[in-house]
């Protein structure tokens, strides 16, 4: 395990998270090969990562922004954890393919493949954990831009069922940190989840 | 054929067909609960009878295994798709996801109904603007993402409560559009069917239904490869053990008629002497059977698989008959043989199940009859010219081998202190006390029934308070005021959560006090207005949540008719029922909260239980009750077991007339038993009570043998020495061979007294023999 930057792993938590809402975003062909490549196995050398975020949602049906925070953690190879601290704490795991919430006085069970359109996300994070490109770009058009330094990715729906609910899906940041992640509803909704530092332990 | 034998023959024929007539119109029955035990408490009878008839007993596991989960998942729906029509089945569910877009409308539409949180205050200006910002900030989360669009028809989120309530029911995974195992290689489907678990026909009629399912699925599939059907569930095993128990008694009949047949046929070398001997054995059959009809109004399978032990038994008196000359032969001792036996089967009538005490009746009848037969019929049938193979020589071989065998009593006391010894040092494991060590199921059986049900993910339930009531609404309005009290202690993380069949339907009581909380048009959109204050959302945009809540005041209260074609109908079913006599019961299973997941305060639950409804719900606690259960049968058997021996013990002390004669006959068959206990615990296999009863019988059979080595008894015929020899080693061979033959049967019940009582009954013929003491020195030709 490599003691320097965790933003990878909160990266495909964001993703996961987001993508287990129920939501759908994805990545495109024509990326420049050998970048992308690199940062797949930037991304996939990760073992563990604990961040703080913040996130705020754009919502039609609101007249203002409703803003959350809290941390995020991730253990290789497929357990991600989004603990919300404000306004509501609320605790989220993946593990497995399956959510455990808890939110109040109850703790909720999903199980992400009950929802045929959100499968195929999982399978791809699984996929990008493993570093498996290929598996990957069955499901997102994924775009490069900028040099690994300075990067951001666009994932855009090959799957028509995901492009229902999501346009496209914005990821920045530079080598293997991610700064944000933006998801643009299908509907015009978004929400950007902004990275913080990673907490030390 | 003397004057008096014939009369004797004409009462026998008499008899006989009298037996016959009720044999073959006697009611014959394999439901399996005849060995699961009657019911001492309340809550245990509770128990029982969800195991018999409750929902429980309905399931239908079916998993497809094997070929891809493409082909899998095209079998699992042709399946569904053709059960769902069919008439065996209430619900049929393979997790395709049609019914679950149903539910969930019926569960919006009727939000205002059955959201626990609906209240007169939730619709107060506080109570409308708590919840609107709970909304808010659940949309905020990603769950919130998946109600985002109910907001402004539901922006106190009812839906999100009612979710939480049901949410207990985690769901099988799915893949390819049905339900799989967890690691992808079964698909499952999960039926309830309508015939109760003890209705073996209806739930034979469902199997089929089934398997008939699955071939028309897989004849349609483009597939090479076709998976394999599995199945699973209460009914299923009574099908299946039924058909075992058919298959069994059929099998163990022929296999140990043949070998009787066998033994008697290279003893005897005469077919007369054979058949004569067989009638004592079809006359005892016979009464058996027809006394378990007369008394017990029903004959259970097993009875007939055990029946075959009678074989080996009833013969057993005509073996002396034919081979100790009839002049010598030891009435008495046969006499006392059979009483004694008859003392060990009595001590099974009183048993709290059913089964065993078909067995202990069976037994006496029919030991009974194939000895009055041998006695009192027999000898005036046999020819004149009637002899069988003189087996002096194999007695006297015998015999000299026990005269040479030195020391045998110090070899049988260090066998019995090495015995000791082996069963304290596997004290602690001896003993299994798993009520479902009883189960008629097979283990692998068993094993499969778990898996499945870790597939199907149902909940591991141990605590689960039940409710009783006189009728429906009554026993859903305990269920109300009960579930108020467990959501407190939610509250204070004492349990994690619940199910009710008031989360599917609270009765009309409380489902009428929801909807009158509802505030007329024009109030509601003022108190809304205010609410909003401070909310990031405007009251304008809420319109459509007015306009529901308005006509939800005029809805009509929901019914168990409504739940009808939605998946909410096989939960609410599976929780409330009527009883067989007792009223309705619901159930309401406890979860643990994932603070501590295996631990529930039973003791605060059963306190706001109390309260909550004096007098009309209880904590069941299913496995405590389950092995409490279990070590009331344990127990029962241990007294039975000790009241038999004790009544074997008086019987031979009031016959022989000393207690030293007494003791040295019971000694060699208690040694048997100790020997048998200390075998199976160096073969590691745990006894049940069944092993209790079989040790019983091992003093009740054993004794037969041990009597003829009783001093008086030897002495006063010295002359038949080897020839008493002789025949005993060939009856007990009888009858160790067809106790043997059960101990293979592959149903557990007679596994288990089988594999007890040959050994043992083998064991207590050589320990009697070798502790004898007064066997003659020289033995004479016999004169018959």
């Amino acid at each position: 395990m490599r003691a320097s930057n965790p933003r990878p792993a909160a990266f495909i938590l964001a993703l996961a998270f987001t993508l287990a809402g129920a939501l759908v975003c994805p990545i495109g062909n024509g990326a420049p090969s050998a970048h992308l490549d690199e940062l797949m196995s930037l991304l996939a050398q990760r073992q563990h990562g604990h961040v703080t975020f913040v996130e705020q949602h754009f919502l039609a049906v609101l007249d203002r922004p409703v803003e959350s925070s809290g941390e995020l953690f991730y253990d290789a190879p497929d357990r991600l954890e989004k603990r919300t601290l404000h306004p509501k704490p609320e605790t989220l795991v993946l593990e497995h393919g399956v959510i455990t919430a808890k939110r109040g006085r109850r703790t909720f069970t999903l199980d992400l493949s009950s929802y045929p359109q959100i499968v195929p996300l999982i399978d791809s994070i699984r996929a990008t954990l493993a570093g498996d490109r290929a598996s990957l770009e069955k499901i997102f058009k994924v775009t490069l831009d900028g040099g690994l330094d300075q990067w951001q990715l666009v994932l855009t729906p090959a799957d028509p069922v995901v492009a229902k609910s999501v346009r496209r899906i914005l990821i920045e940041g530079a080598r293997d940190i991610i700064r944000s992640v933006e998801i643009q509803q299908a509907d015009g909704d978004r929400s950007v989840l902004t990275i913080g530092p990673e907490v030390t332990q | 054929m003397t004057r008096s034998g014939g009369i004797g023959t004409l009462a026998w024929i008499v008899l006989v067909a009298v037996a016959a007539v009720i044999v073959a119109r006697a009611h014959y029955t394999t439901d399996l609960s005849a060995f699961l035990p009657r019911n001492p408490t309340a809550q245990q009878r509770l128990l029982v009878d969800q195991l018999r008839d409750g929902v429980a007993s309905r399931l239908i596991i079916v998993a497809l295994e094997g070929a891809d989960s493409h082909t899998r998942a095209q079998v699992s729906k042709a399946m569904a798709a053709r059960l769902r029509s069919d008439h065996p089945f209430v619900s049929v569910n393979n997790g395709e996801s049609a019914g679950t877009e149903r539910d969930q409308r019926f569960l919006f539409e009727h939000r205002y109904l059955l959201s626990d949180s609906v209240t007169p205050h939730r619709f107060s200006v506080a109570g409308l603007h708590d919840a609107i910002e709970d909304t808010i900030d659940l949309l905020a989360s990603p769950a919130g993402l998946l109600t985002k669009d109910l907001l402004p028809r539901d922006p106190t989120g009812e839906l999100v409560e009612i979710v939480g309530q049901l949410g207990g029911n985690a769901a099988p995974r799915s893949a390819d559009g049905v339900w799989v195992s967890g690691d992808g290689k079964r698909s499952l489907i999960v039926l309830q069917t309508r015939a109760s678990g003890s209705d073996t026909d209806g739930q034979q009629s469902a199997v089929e239904a089934i398997r008939s399912a699955f071939n028309a699925a897989v004849a349609a599939t483009a597939s090479t490869t076709h998976p394999q059907l599995l199945m699973s569930g209460p009914g299923v095993f009574a099908v299946a053990s039924r058909a075992a128990i058919i298959k069994e008694v059929t099998r163990l009949s022929i296999i140990s008629t043949a070998i009787i047949v066998v033994l008697l046929l290279s003893v005897y070398r005469s077919a007369t002497a054979l058949l004569l001997g067989l009638v004592p054995v079809a006359s005892g059959a016979l009464a058996g059977i027809a006394a378990v009809e007369l008394g017990l109004g029903v004959v259970h399978g097993i009875t007939l698989g055990f029946g075959v032990t009678l074989i080996g038994e009833a013969v057993d008196y005509s073996i002396y008959l034919f081979i100790q000359s009839r002049q010598q032969i030891v009435w008495p001792t046969i006499r006392l043989g059979v009483l004694t036996s008859i003392c060990g089967f009595a001590s099974l009538l009183p048993s709290g199940f059913s089964g065993l005490q078909q067995l202990g009746l069976y037994s006496i009848a029919g030991l009974t009859a194939a000895a009055l037969v041998t006695r009192f019929i027999l000898p005036g049938w046999l020819p004149r010219s009637f002899r069988v193979r003189d087996l002096s020589p194999l007695g006297q071989t015998l015999a000299n081998v026990l005269r040479r065998t030195r020391g045998a009593p110090i070899m049988v006391a260090a066998l019995a202190v090495v015995s000791l010894i082996v069963v304290y040092t596997h004290r602690a494991t001896l003993w299994n006390h798993d009520l479902s060590a009883l189960s008629p199921v097979s283990q692998a059986d068993q094993d499969l029934d778990a898996q499945l049900r870790v597939d199907i993910r149902a909940p591991d339930v141990r605590y689960m308070v039940v409710v009783t009531a006189a009728d429906e609404e009554a026993a859903l309005n305990v269920a109300d005021k009960v579930g108020t009290q467990l959501n407190s202690l939610i509250d204070a993380d004492v349990i994690g959560g619940f199910d009710s069949p008031a989360h599917y339907l609270p009765s009309q009581a409380v489902q009428r006090s929801r909807r009158d909380s509802i505030p007329a048009p024009d109030d509601l959109r003022a108190r809304l207005r205010k609410a909003v204050a401070g909310l990031p959302v405007s009251a304008e945009r809420l319109e459509p949540f007015l306009a529901d809540a308005a006509a939800a005041r005029a809805q009509p209260l929901l019914t168990r008719k409504d739940l009808d074609n939605t998946s909410l109908a096989t939960g609410f079913d599976a929780l409330l029922s009527s009883g067989p006599q007792r009223g309705w019961i619901a159930l309401m299973p406890l979860r643990a909260s994932p603070s501590h997941p295996s631990y529930i305060d039973d003791a605060r639950v059963r306190k706001a239980v109390q309260e909550a409804a004096p007098g009309q719900a209880t904590v069941l606690d299913i496995k405590g009750e389950a092995d409490g259960l279990y070590s009331t049968y344990l127990l029962e058997a241990v007294r039975l077991s000790l009241a038999g021996f004790a009544a074997i013990v008086i019987l031979l002390l009031f016959a022989l007339r000393s207690p030293v004669r007494t003791v040295r006959v019971v000694i060699p068959l208690a040694l048997a038993v100790l020997a048998v206990v200390a075998g199976f615990a160096v073969l590691g296999r745990q006894l049940t009570l069944l092993h209790v009863i079989g040790m019983l019988l091992i003093v009740a059979v054993g004794s037969n043998y041990a009597l003829f080595f009783d001093r008086r008894a030897t002495d006063a015929h010295a002359g038949s020495v080897p020839l008493t020899l002789a025949s005993l080693l060939i009856a007990n061979v009888a009858t160790v061979a067809s106790f043997g033959v059960l101990a293979f049967s592959s149903v557990p019940v007679l596994a288990a007294l089988g594999s007890t009582v040959a050994p043992g009954a083998l064991l207590a013929l050589i320990f009697s023999a070798l502790l004898a003491r007064h066997l003659p020195a020289t033995a004479t030709t016999p004169a018959g």
